[in-house]
């Protein structure tokens, strides 16, 4: 048996392929955005290399730190946005008949194309034909606003239809966390006399706290890596007002052909996206350790 | 547990589900009014989208965006399929998405089964390689990878995003297929063992087949995945004869700014796939997309 199942031929063929697949595709890659970093490389000229100017000009960049805060704010109101998704769930779990249709209906935003949703939303923040403004001046609103144009509001426009896409999917791992909790635990707490919001806040909530870090650092590292959407719907404007550090690198590697600063700002959003997710999981695992 | 406790404690429950239900029924209504508005939201968008399509520029710029079509212009659709090469887009879509899916189950089963079943020293370390590649960013891949597929002619080629969907994919169908594979009994391979079965036999014609239920699941977040996949596309693919639907249908609608039914056709058409397979497969898709993402 042993000697069968460690067979180091049969190994090296099952493993190999896949891992040679990543290593080209995603881990060369990166150590290459790092190392293109440190290049004076425009368009089609070769390259040179500037140690370390592209980053020494990231840190002064204002567009850079722009689009980071940009970055970090959609992932905050993201994070945020997941106690609704939460609540939600809650309800769902607590034995409410048609629960499985409505998780699924939820769902559905989530299986489109962040392209299309993007187009589909466009036409809905649309000033004249839209169904929004619409509503707003059917209801005696004066001057609508112009959701997409306008700098002030154009990040929370992008926001809502970002919520709309991702509701479904928070819900169903919620809704499949909570139904893992053991029925005996709550009965138990039940019998004791545990009204339902004690047994969601000090059973349920409790018992889904993993489930929950895992999520926190979905949204959050999800957030820095949203580019589609932002990209087809404003394209980073008006004015750079919901540029974010995607759009940002590809603007300047894609469409001003600046690819060694693109490299340097696409390591700097690898090391943010590695940071944050540390980050979170230190944070979350100590505080595992005063509760319960 | 004896029978009396159980049995006095199903009383007990049901006794304060009773009260409960009484007290709270106008409770009950608020949560399915909140519940129902909700799912209004969610799919409201997606049907106004569908009345657009059906409406002439007339009715979309001079009537209600709330109105119904009057006579509906189910004639946008095949208009706009062999305009601006939809039709050809579509297929690019179908086929790169059916590759890449294949691919990538077939490598994600070898290197799941090589490691849960297998015996070898870097087996964990291996496997940390892939998980961690669910938190890269792939905009961070893209330059080197854009200057690579460059050197190997591999630009304007269907193989390039071929493969980086795969790449990308197989954390994720990795992880969903784990626990799966875990949970296979070793009798299995001890019996394939002793009847002198090597391991390749035991992977193709025990293992494998045992995983075909989970094997679904992943095919179909996987065919999400890369029908909707953007970035890639847009980057690595310039000539419209290798376009995807989703890089085409946002240049088609880009260009066609004024024509509401025409757009909303197109939108129709590249969605229209994925609400279908939803459709039929929701259960699946529901457990598959939970399993992908909690197991991290």
């Amino acid at each position: 048996m042993k000697a069968v199942m460690s067979n180091k031929s049969a190994i090296a063929l099952y493993v190999l392929p896949a891992l040679l697949l990543i290593l080209i595709i995603i881990y060369i890659p990166l150590v290459l955005t790092g190392y293109y970093g440190m290049m004076d490389w425009k368009g089609f000229a070769p390259m040179k290399f500037i140690g370390l100017d592209n980053y020494n000009k990231l840190i002064h960049d204002s567009m850079f730190w722009k689009s980071t805060y940009h970055s970090v704010l959609l992932g905050i109101c993201s994070t945020l946005s997941l106690l609704i998704y939460l609540a939600v769930s809650m309800v769902l779990a607590s034995r409410i008949k048609g629960a499985n249709l409505f998780r699924k209906i939820y769902l559905i935003p989530m299986l489109l194309s962040s392209v299309a949703i993007a187009q589909l939303w466009s036409k809905i923040y649309d000033p004249s034909n839209g169904m929004i403004n619409h509503l707003l001046t059917s209801m005696g609103v004066q001057n609508p606003p112009l959701w997409l144009s306008d700098p002030n509001i154009v990040l929370f426009a992008i926001f809502v239809p970002i919520v709309w896409q991702y509701a479904g999917f928070y819900i169903i791992i919620y809704y499949a966390a909570l139904k893992n909790v053991p029925e005996e635990v709550i009965e138990a707490a039940t019998i004791d006399g545990a009204t339902p919001w004690q047994v969601a806040s000090r059973i349920k909530l409790p018992l889904i706290a993993p489930v929950f870090k895992v999520t926190i650092i979905l949204a959050l590292v999800g957030s820095l890596k949203y580019f589609d959407l932002i990209f087809v719907m404003t394209g980073g404007g008006p004015n750079h007002a919901s540029e974010v550090m995607a759009s940002y690198m590809y603007g300047e590697a894609f469409s001003k052909y600046n690819f060694g600063y693109g490299s340097a700002i696409g390591f700097a959003l690898l090391l943010i996206c590695l940071l944050m997710t540390w980050l979170i999981r230190k944070l979350t695992t100590s505080g595992e350790d005063v509760q319960y | 547990m004896n029978e009396f406790a159980a049995h006095k404690r199903s009383d007990t429950v049901a006794d304060t589900r009773v009260k409960a239900s009484l007290g709270s029924r106008l409770g009950f209504g608020v949560l399915y009014l909140i519940l129902g508005i909700l799912a209004v939201i969610q799919i409201y968008p997606l049907f106004w989208l569908f009345l657009f399509s059906l409406k002439t520029n007339q009715e979309v710029f001079g009537m209600s965006p709330f109105a119904l079509p009057q006579q509906p212009q189910w004639a946008n659709y095949p208009k706009v399929w062999s305009q601006g090469h939809i039709n050809l887009y579509f297929f690019n879509s179908v086929w790169y998405t059916v590759v890449a899916v294949l691919l990538t189950i077939i490598l994600a089963s070898f290197v799941t089964f090589a490691i849960t079943r297998m015996n070898w020293k870097l087996s964990k370390f291996v496997l940390g390689l892939f998980i961690v590649g669910l938190m890269i960013p792939l905009h961070s891949t893209l330059i080197p990878l854009f200057n690579f597929f460059k050197h190997v002619h591999l630009i304007n080629n269907p193989l390039s995003v071929i493969l980086s969907y795969t790449a990308f994919n197989l954390p994720v169908t990795i992880m969903i297929l784990l626990g799966f594979y875990q949970a296979i009994p070793r009798e299995i391979e001890e019996a394939g063992v002793m009847d002198g079965c090597s391991v390749h036999r035991i992977f193709f014609r025990i293992v494998l087949p045992l995983t075909t239920p989970v094997l679904a699941t992943t095919a179909i977040i996987n065919m999400i995945y890369n029908w909707n996949e953007f970035v890639f596309v847009n980057t690595f693919i310039s000539s419209d004869r290798w376009k995807t639907l989703t890089v085409g249908v946002n240049n088609f609608v880009g260009q066609y700014l004024t024509d509401w039914g025409a757009i909303g056709a197109t939108l129709m058409i590249s969605i229209l796939p994925i609400l279908i397979a939803f459709l039929l497969l929701s259960n699946r898709i529901v457990e598959g997309l939970a399993a992908g993402s909690v197991k991290g």
